[in-house]
């Protein structure tokens, strides 16, 4: 009997890798411009913790954020509609592919200033906590879980090369918050931390922080010619491709049937594709809007 | 009653704190310490550390918080120690605050408000003398208050607070210690309009701020001689209120634009430049401009009235336009 959870994973782990790659190809087609930036390679991560929030959670991401909206919610359509720049877009085509943002999912962006999330997911969860508890001992107790995602690289620049201090946790242990290290390609250590981490934050009202190692396939960006790694770099973390390996572990340990396995393909197919065509009927919205929502009233 | 501009500001703060429970204060020595200016001297033991709130010296980092708090339904109120450090919170302010009600299509709001004080004349040197208000006039989705009387320092954060959405409020250092006569409850004009603060019919000097009370001297000086002044206090530096602008020059025929910012790339010029483009016809001369000259602010204080635009320097403008 194939583990019905695992599967689940398995979906959503496909759902993140399959809207990626058709980003890709829509973005040679030119369908979807600007800064494009995949997250093929590193699904386990934000589907291990996503599958652990609630929806009244809060999230906040950086620029490489499309599977964090699709799983904390937002519609593969809207998602896919807000890349094409179209009006049915969850930031109305205001936004694009770093700025995804649905207030209705508690998904608050999508930010391309590398860092300025932090203070501002800090920010939302101190407002979370004085709507649940106006009367608090210790404001600076903030019940936030900060997930390190460490490709390894910024941009192009290996972490070896720019920090003198390679052990992320051990920064996150410097501002006296309880860090751990997880293997950000194996969605069971990913579940089991963040499961464990999720619980200290709610019962101890204070943060914690992940890092999760974890490695892109993709170059940062469609831009980025990938002069920085070598090519078996890449082929050896492909080996330990998080997909395949959950995939690998329901045949072996749930018995799942490739029947089974196909099926859950053909659904997230047919959802993706799905997505497209909404996007692509999408409507462009009219030039008169430009100057709205600056302001709440139009000045 | 008669209050200076700094209790006014604290009894600005001290209406917000106590009718709104979603009002918290976060800055750098807002709490234990008082206040840099002692604006929020006694706070901590009234309200309690929820609500006044120490932070770390990271301009960037509890900004980045109050937008967040903001977007989370509170009414943050930041006080960035002054305009000076506020360098360091540019990022949140203007990558942040400022774009997120538009770039999430109007599904967030961000009701933020970040105060600091402004200005220089107190031989503080280069790097504690700025005036960036113009500079923060030039980012669309925020409002700028620059409160240049008691009254307006009273109300200022009332408005501000009212707002949906991000205003910076600058409070000129020098006006801190001024005092004035006002009436038991605060008038409730708004405050996001300009303000004719002396009427007059031959020239109009137009200013805000700090520069207010020594453009409001220079103008009395020409009470009894033929030339009256008129004083057009813009309050708030974006959005510009064009109209009191054009009717004021529309009377008078002439303008002077004041301003403690450097002039190249100056809310002058952008104020200089709506009028010629809206009253170009009306003008019957060009449209001249008094600024902080363009140096770094210098610590000596002969070097520094130089620099800056006193009494003196406006009525020879005046005189200099009128002749």
């Amino acid at each position: 009997m194939t583990n019905p959870d695992h599967l689940r994973l398995l979906h959503s782990m496909l759902r993140v890798r399959r809207m990626e790659e058709l980003c890709a190809e829509l973005y040679t087609q030119e369908k979807i411009r600007g800064f494009l930036h995949l997250y093929i390679g590193e699904e386990a991560v934000v589907t291990g913790v996503m599958s652990l929030l609630r929806p009244q959670d809060n999230v906040m991401a950086t620029y490489r954020e499309h599977g964090h909206a699709l799983l904390k919610g937002v519609s593969a359509k809207l998602i896919m509609a807000e890349m094409f720049g179209k009006v049915e877009g969850c930031s109305k085509g205001r936004g694009g592919s770093m700025h995804l943002i649905s207030a209705e999912n508690r998904f608050f962006g999508g930010n391309a200033i590398v860092a300025a999330g932090i203070p501002q997911a800090a920010g939302l969860a101190l407002a979370a906590k004085r709507h649940e508890t106006m009367n608090m001992a210790a404001l600076w107790k903030i019940p936030i879980l900060f997930c390190c995602e460490n490709n390894l690289y910024a941009m192009g620049t290996a972490l070896s090369r720019s920090q003198s201090q390679q052990e992320i946790v051990k920064k996150a242990e410097s501002y006296n918050i309880a860090a751990v290290s997880v293997d950000g390609m194996n969605i069971f250590d990913v579940i089991e931390k963040t499961h464990a981490a999720l619980d200290f934050v709610k019962r101890e009202q204070k943060p914690y922080f992940l890092e999760f190692k974890t490695y892109r396939f993709r170059p940062h960006s469609m831009f980025d010619p990938e002069l920085y790694r070598k090519k078996e770099e890449v082929q050896k973390w492909k080996e330990r491709c998080p997909i395949d390996f959950l995939t690998k572990y329901l045949i072996e340990h749930d018995g799942a049937s490739q029947d089974v396995l196909n099926k859950l393909k053909i659904e997230v197919e047919q959802e993706m594709q799905d997505a497209v065509s909404f996007a692509e009927n999408g409507t462009l919205e009219p030039v008169e809007n430009l100057e709205k929502n600056i302001y709440e009233n139009d000045l | 009653m008669k209050m200076t501009y700094r209790e006014a500001l604290r009894e600005g703060l001290q209406e917000a704190l106590e009718t709104d429970p979603r009002v918290y204060l976060m800055g750098e020595d807002v709490a234990a310490y008082g206040g840099t200016y002692a604006v929020t001297k006694g706070f901590l033991e009234k309200y309690g550390p929820e609500k006044i709130i120490d932070a770390p010296l990271s301009e960037v980092g509890f900004t980045g918080i109050g937008v967040g708090a903001a977007i989370g339904g509170l009414r943050p109120i930041v006080e960035i120690m002054t305009v000076n450090f506020s360098l360091l919170a540019l990022d949140q302010i203007v990558n942040g605050a400022s774009i997120l009600r538009h770039m999430s299509g109007g599904q967030l709001s961000v009701p933020l408000v970040i105060r600091m004080t402004t200005g220089g004349g107190r031989q503080l040197a280069a790097q504690h003398s700025n005036s960036f208000e113009g500079w923060f006039a030039h980012i669309p989705g925020i409002k700028i208050l620059t409160p240049s009387t008691v009254e307006d320092a009273r109300s200022c954060l009332y408005f501000a607070l009212l707002d949906p959405d991000p205003v910076l409020i600058f409070e000129h250092a020098l006006l801190l210690n001024s005092s004035a006569e006002v009436t038991e409850k605060p008038t409730r004009e708004s405050l996001f309009k300009a303000a004719v603060r002396k009427e007059g019919s031959t020239l109009t000097l137009i200013t805000y701020g700090g520069m207010l009370p020594r453009c409001l001297e220079a103008a009395h000086e020409f009470d009894g001689t033929g030339d009256k002044i008129e004083v057009i206090d813009l309050r708030c530096l974006r959005p510009l209120d064009n109209e009191a602008i054009f009717r004021s020059v529309r009377k008078t025929h002439r303008v002077l634009i004041v301003d403690e910012g450097w002039r190249s790339g100056s809310l002058s010029a952008e104020v200089s430049a709506r009028i010629m483009e809206s009253c170009f016809f009306d003008l019957d001369a060009p449209v001249q401009r008094l600024c902080r000259k363009e140096v770094p602010i210098p610590y000596a204080r002969h070097l520094e009235i130089a620099a800056i635009p006193q009494k003196q320097d406006i009525l020879n403008r005046i005189q200099e336009i009128l002749s």
